[in-house]
């Protein structure tokens, strides 16, 4: 399988509220169609490591490198249309925009992208909602989806512009056990189709469904 | 939905707090349509004022001034001696003619010259109104009757009678309509003048006329030129003023510096005569400028605050559009459109209630006053008050959203998204 992100020598200092090292020499790389999980405690510094690996951190020593596209040093400008592109993202909170209804959330990364028209991408987007089962609340207010359906159509809206990774940071850790195991069958699911997804969690059963398990223990990769 | 997508969650926004953003538009209206209304009126009043003043006063005025140079003097010759110094307290001189020399050639140079309109000649007086045992002070204008109404458009200001009387009757006078009812008189009355040389003629009333000034109406009247020549006891040579109109009255400055220059008298242009007048307007004009920039930027203060109060309750939404792909000026661009939206409508409402206040304004009869000949507020309609409120309003807002604006696109989506 090809290399599809290589991180080297990763470091992080956080200068507030006062100096400490967070990433200590940080290497990985991870492969086309992996399931990654990063584990560790509470300030372990895995989820500052996947926010240097999804491009949205740009104060780090090192390198990382996506899909043949070296993006440490890339601008802000070179970055988001990268971002845009390549990289879907899911979070704890589930971050939708709360004005707009779920199918326009799922079309927003789509419209920015811009390649396609409307209607193309109002089509692409009913099929990923459909896709996580969220096709009939298409038009509903974000606001008014429990969170459980307000994560789906977050995955449904990290899938958008088929980016090369997916890029999770504590997916479920505000969803009771049900809405759990469904978000974790999703994520399985789109691994075995194919898509590589490098998730942060603290829940180690969701973490040993993935292919492989990195151990961040005080800003170092123990596993 | 054919809106991009920047503007498509811009709209949503603004969309999603319709009170905030009607009350941030209202600021902006109110802003403009004071400007528009104060800007109109106090124009209004200018121009009114200016028109009034280039009816009582020439473009240019030509005269001889009393010279003021008493550095020689016949004291020094008498005692010629240089050890000692000679001061001379409160000289006088010894014969002041008033009139201007060469008053005809002067007057068939102006009358060729391309940029003047119409050349008066004038020679005016003090004069006393007899009125049974009582005498008004006033002064007699002499003028050439078709000439002068040409310059100051009498025969519309005539109230009884018509300016070619003048020229049709002996010793005819057109009065001032203050002045006839003081003295009682109408048309065809015969009313007694005297200088204050001592010098007395009658004169047949053959009309009479109402500027509007009361200033003017209640003391001034029209002759012939000649006989107010025959009342002084000068030749026919004898005038004192030359009155100029021009066929543009905002090149009257450099104009009278021209004639000045050229016919070796003072000439001197309305502006300037009419100084008070001209700094009243300027203190009208600053004073609406200085209020409306201030209600502006009042509104402007409003704008910023509910755009860093929107972005406040938006970092969350900033910071997922960030992670999505939005760069800095995809963010500055949905959060300035909003102002920039809120700045448009705001001045096209003000605009629109400007121009409305403005007409009912213009619409309200003034309180009736003698002394000035208006029936209404003076209003002027000028689009370009409506342009510059336009720009202004939107300038304004830009100037508001811009910090707010730049500050959202500073937002680190890690610190947020991280929680």
């Amino acid at each position: 399988m090809n290399e599809i992100l290589k991180a080297q020598h990763l470091h992080k200092y956080f200068h507030e509220p006062e100096d400490f090292h967070v990433l200590n020499d940080v290497s990985l790389s991870v492969k086309e169609g992996e399931f990654v999980s990063l584990i560790g405690k509470s300030g372990s510094g895995k989820s500052t490591l996947l926010y240097l690996l999804s491009t949205l951190d740009t104060d780090y020593e090192g390198s990382i490198t996506i899909k043949n596209t070296k993006v440490t040093g890339l601008s802000q400008n070179a970055l988001s249309k990268f971002r845009n592109e390549n990289i879907g993202f899911v979070f704890q909170f589930h971050f939708l925009l709360p004005e707009f209804t779920a199918l326009e959330n799922v079309m927003m990364p789509a419209r920015k992208l811009a390649k396609f028209s409307n209607e193309e991408i109002e089509s692409k987007a009913i099929d990923k909602l459909r896709q996580m089962q969220m096709d009939s609340f298409a038009n509903k207010p974000s606001g008014k989806l429990s969170g459980g359906q307000q994560q789906r159509v977050a995955i449904a809206r990290a899938l958008m512009n088929d980016p090369i990774i997916i890029m999770a940071d504590e997916p479920t850790g505000n969803l009771d056990s049900a809405n759990s195991d469904i978000v974790f069958s999703i994520l399985k699911e789109l691994a075995t189709k194919g898509n590589t997804i490098i998730t942060v969690t603290h829940d180690i059963d969701f973490a040993k469904g993935a292919d492989r398990i990195i151990e961040i223990v005080d800003g170092k990769i123990i596993s | 939905m054919a809106l991009p997508v920047n503007f498509d969650i811009s709209k949503t926004h603004l969309l999603s707090r319709k009170k905030q953003t009607i009350v941030a538009i209202l600021g902006v209206t109110f802003g403009i349509a004071m400007f528009i209304l104060m800007i109109s009126f106090m124009q209004g009043v200018n121009k009114f004022l200016e028109d009034t003043m280039l009816q009582a006063t020439p473009d240019i005025h030509i005269y001889n001034d009393l010279k003021t140079d008493y550095s020689v003097s016949v004291a020094g010759e008498y005692f010629n001696n240089p050890k000692q110094l000679v001061v001379v307290h409160h000289p006088k001189p010894k014969q002041i003619k008033l009139n201007i020399r060469n008053a005809d050639a002067i007057m068939a140079d102006l009358e060729q010259n391309s940029s003047v309109a119409a050349v008066s000649p004038m020679l005016s007086t003090q004069v006393f109104y007899n009125y049974g045992p009582v005498q008004i002070n006033g002064f007699i204008q002499g003028v050439n009757i078709i000439e002068e109404s040409r310059l100051f458009n009498l025969s519309e200001k005539m109230v009884v009678g018509k300016t070619e009387n003048l020229l049709t009757t002996d010793n005819g006078i057109l009065m001032g309509s203050g002045l006839a009812q003081k003295l009682n008189v109408k048309t065809g009355d015969l009313v007694a003048l005297a200088t204050p040389t001592g010098s007395t003629m009658r004169f047949r009333i053959v009309g009479i006329f109402k500027i509007g000034i009361g200033t003017i109406d209640n003391v001034k009247s029209y002759v012939n030129i000649s006989s107010v020549q025959q009342l002084l006891g000068k030749d026919r040579s004898y005038i004192t003023d030359i009155n100029v109109k021009l066929k543009d009255n905002k090149l009257a400055v450099e104009k009278a510096k021209e004639f000045s220059r050229k016919y070796e008298s003072k000439a001197e242009d309305w502006e300037f005569a009419n100084s008070s007048v001209m700094a009243g307007n300027l203190v009208r004009n600053t004073l609406t400028f200085v209020v409306s920039i201030t209600m502006l930027v009042v509104a402007g203060f409003g704008i910023y605050n509910i755009m860093n109060m929107t972005i406040a309750n938006k970092m969350k939404d900033i910071a997922i559009l960030k992670a999505q792909g939005f760069a800095r000026k995809d963010i500055v661009q949905i959060f300035l459109s909003q102002s920039l939206v809120i700045g448009f409508l705001g001045a096209l409402s003000g605009i629109l209630l400007g121009f409305t206040l403005s007409y009912i304004l213009s619409c309200i009869p003034f309180p009736s006053n003698d002394f000035i000949g208006l029936k209404y507020f003076p209003v002027i309609f000028n689009p370009k008050h409506y342009a510059f409120g336009m720009v202004f309003g939107i300038l304004t807002t830009f100037v508001a959203g811009l910090m707010p604006s730049i500050k959202a696109s500073r937002v680190d989506p890690v610190a947020i998204l991280r929680g």
